[in-house]
């Protein structure tokens, strides 16, 4: 709790619904009809218009990025060390939107919305979601806010990929495209994750073919499995050792399965938490779009054709110890862009902090993210004038 | 204002060229490449401090270590590809220099002349390992492990048979005058090279 709000911080903030009519189609084939957007933003639109910068949430992402709730909020938003006054994404000088994607559980339309067409939780007849439609989705609400170009469109790992598709989809609507921890695609052994979390889910007696909802129950047990493997992944060996080591928590073993080890309590205790706040069937959904992710598919494979599409700047950035999303996946689309000849600039962080890294407080991240966005920002002011 | 040796290779490179500059430093050359001669190019760079001055100033900076190669970066992808003070540091100079020249159509290397006078008397008189102000570190503590004289240069080009197109060497306030041209290895402190395969 925060006894005053800190100086660099957004505040209190209220998110925002927002309802669309018109239908989506989506690239499943199916399409939804009607749907509702939940965002907030922080910071003032200029206007030219032209220094807003959209932020797109990672796998178990919430629109509730920075500031707080209310003076009783524990935390700050998801990515507040990077979002607020003076800091990287600068809300002195940008008009910063944060939204809920569909088939999320935190109020936008998703598994858990109610259904029109039987007045019951979608559940597992909500349709299956992509990367691409969501971009999509987002175009609207940059419609809806009056925003013909982002000045960014920023994301970390599967919001990484939503920065790459806007490029790739909308090339005239962005200016900068900045990528963090991400990939072109999911590899075979990504997907592998993936796919142990959704069986660990799906598998769980109380997920009811995903309509739990009438049962009045959630397949809790597959959550916090689900949430142990993933984060797992999300932090490094290195950093594993120097938090836990093998530490115990009485001082000795008893010989049992209980929890012993102090990174075994942890991992419970981050499903636990996670098991509460989130959705199944939105964590199934939203593992798939990141298995599905690959805008190279529709270009006979070929990541550079794909690239060909964009017009906007890059920035690429990755962590050393990121093994879920690594280096080399962030330099193949380096290297791809320079090779058709696009700006693009990249920086590799040094850093024990894994996947997760790209949403700790590390100040040489800090440091070249808010450079970057310095530069972005003059751009803003230049065309403005 | 631009660094005397980067205001002489500016002079040599085109309008609208592709341009590689490995160890790109704050990205000044690039930025005044871009602004004054429509040149893209990117920077490789490692140090941090100088990719943020990149970023600031909107230059194409990719973090890569030069001496890991450059194996990401297709053939003749560029026009120029240069390398300001950075040949004697790298740990190896005749690959980098080969590298430069398969990415790139032509390749533009500075480097500090260890056969410059002064450096061969405080050899000759002191018996030490010389110290000079082009070059200020100390034996163990130098980051310039390959250094070369301007004969030695030109004896790898001919043994590699790179062509050098353009050659020029300068005192260290970056001025040529009749001594270093008439005896450019004796009296030149700093080397610039225009080479070609």
């Amino acid at each position: 709790m925060p006894d005053i709000i800190p100086a660099d911080s957004v505040g209190l903030v209220t998110p925002t619904t927002l309802h669309f009519d018109q239908p989506l189609e989506l690239e499943c084939g199916r399409r939804l009809d009607a749907y509702e957007l939940v965002y907030e933003t922080y910071g003032s639109l200029n206007a030219a218009r032209s220094n807003a910068v959209l932020i797109c949430h990672a796998l178990s992402g919430h629109h509730h990025a920075a500031g707080y709730y209310s003076m009783d909020d524990k935390r700050p938003g998801w990515w507040d060390n990077a979002i607020g006054p003076g800091k990287a994404i600068d809300t002195n000088r940008f008009f910063v939107v944060s939204l809920n994607n569909i088939g999320g559980c935190h109020g936008s339309t998703g598994p858990s919305s109610i259904n029109p067409a039987n007045g019951q939780p979608w559940g597992p007849d909500f349709p299956m979601v992509t990367v691409r439609d969501w971009v999509s989705s987002q175009t609207r609400l940059a419609d809806a806010l009056g925003i013909q170009q982002w000045a960014a469109v920023i994301g970390g790992s599967l919001g990484g990929m939503q920065a790459l598709q806007w490029s790739i989809d909308y090339p005239d609507r962005l200016r900068h495209a900045v990528v963090i921890a991400s990939a072109p695609k999911l590899s075979a052994q990504n997907i592998a994750f993936n796919e142990v979390a959704r069986q660990s889910i799906l598998t769980d007696p109380n997920f009811h073919g995903g309509r739990y909802y009438l049962h009045d129950t959630y397949p809790r047990q597959g959550l916090i499995l689900a949430r142990m493997v993933g984060h797992i992944t999300y932090l490094s060996d290195d950093a594993m050792r120097a938090k836990f080591g093998r530490d115990l928590r009485a001082g000795k073993f008893h010989f049992g399965f209980d929890v012993e080890f102090q990174v075994e309590s942890y991992l419970r205790h981050q499903g636990e938490t996670f098991s509460r706040n989130f959705d199944a069937n939105t964590y199934l959904l939203m593992t798939k779009a990141l298995d599905y992710y690959d805008p190279s598919r529709d270009f006979d494979n070929d990541l550079e054709a794909a690239l060909r599409q964009t017009e906007c700047r890059f920035l690429v950035m990755s962590f050393t110890s990121d093994w879920r999303f690594s280096p080399q996946r962030s330099e193949e689309i380096v290297n791809a862009l320079v090779r058709i000849a696009r700006d693009v600039s990249y920086a590799e962080i040094d850093t024990d902090k894994g996947h997760d890294a790209f949403l700790v407080d590390i100040p040489e991240y800090l440091k070249l993210f808010s450079a970057y966005m310095r530069r972005v920002s003059i751009e803003v002011q230049d065309a403005a004038s | 204002m631009l660094r005397p040796d980067l205001q002489i290779i500016r002079t040599w490179i085109p309008d609208g060229t592709r341009v590689l500059d490995l160890g790109c430093g704050s990205g000044a050359l690039l930025a005044n490449l871009r602004d004054t001669k429509g040149v893209q190019g990117y920077g490789l760079e490692i140090d941090q401090d100088n990719i943020a001055a990149c970023f600031e100033s909107g230059v194409n900076v990719i973090e890569q270590d030069i001496d890991e190669g450059l194996g990401n970066i297709q053939d003749k992808r560029f026009d120029y590809v240069l390398m300001t003070q950075a040949l004697q540091a790298v740990h190896r100079p005749d690959l980098v220099l080969s590298e430069m020249l398969r990415v790139g159509h032509e390749a533009i290397v500075t480097f500090p002349n260890f056969g410059h006078w002064r450096v061969r008397g405080y050899l000759f008189f002191k018996g030490r390992m010389p110290v000079s102000p082009t070059l200020p570190h100390q034996w163990y503590n130098s980051p310039n492990i390959h250094l070369c004289t301007v004969r030695d240069f030109e004896a790898h080009c001919r043994e590699q048979g790179y062509r050098i197109l353009q050659s020029m060497v300068v005192d260290r306030h970056h001025e040529a005058g009749v001594m270093t041209r008439f005896l450019p290895n004796l009296f030149g402190e700093i080397a610039l090279f225009r080479v070609a395969r």
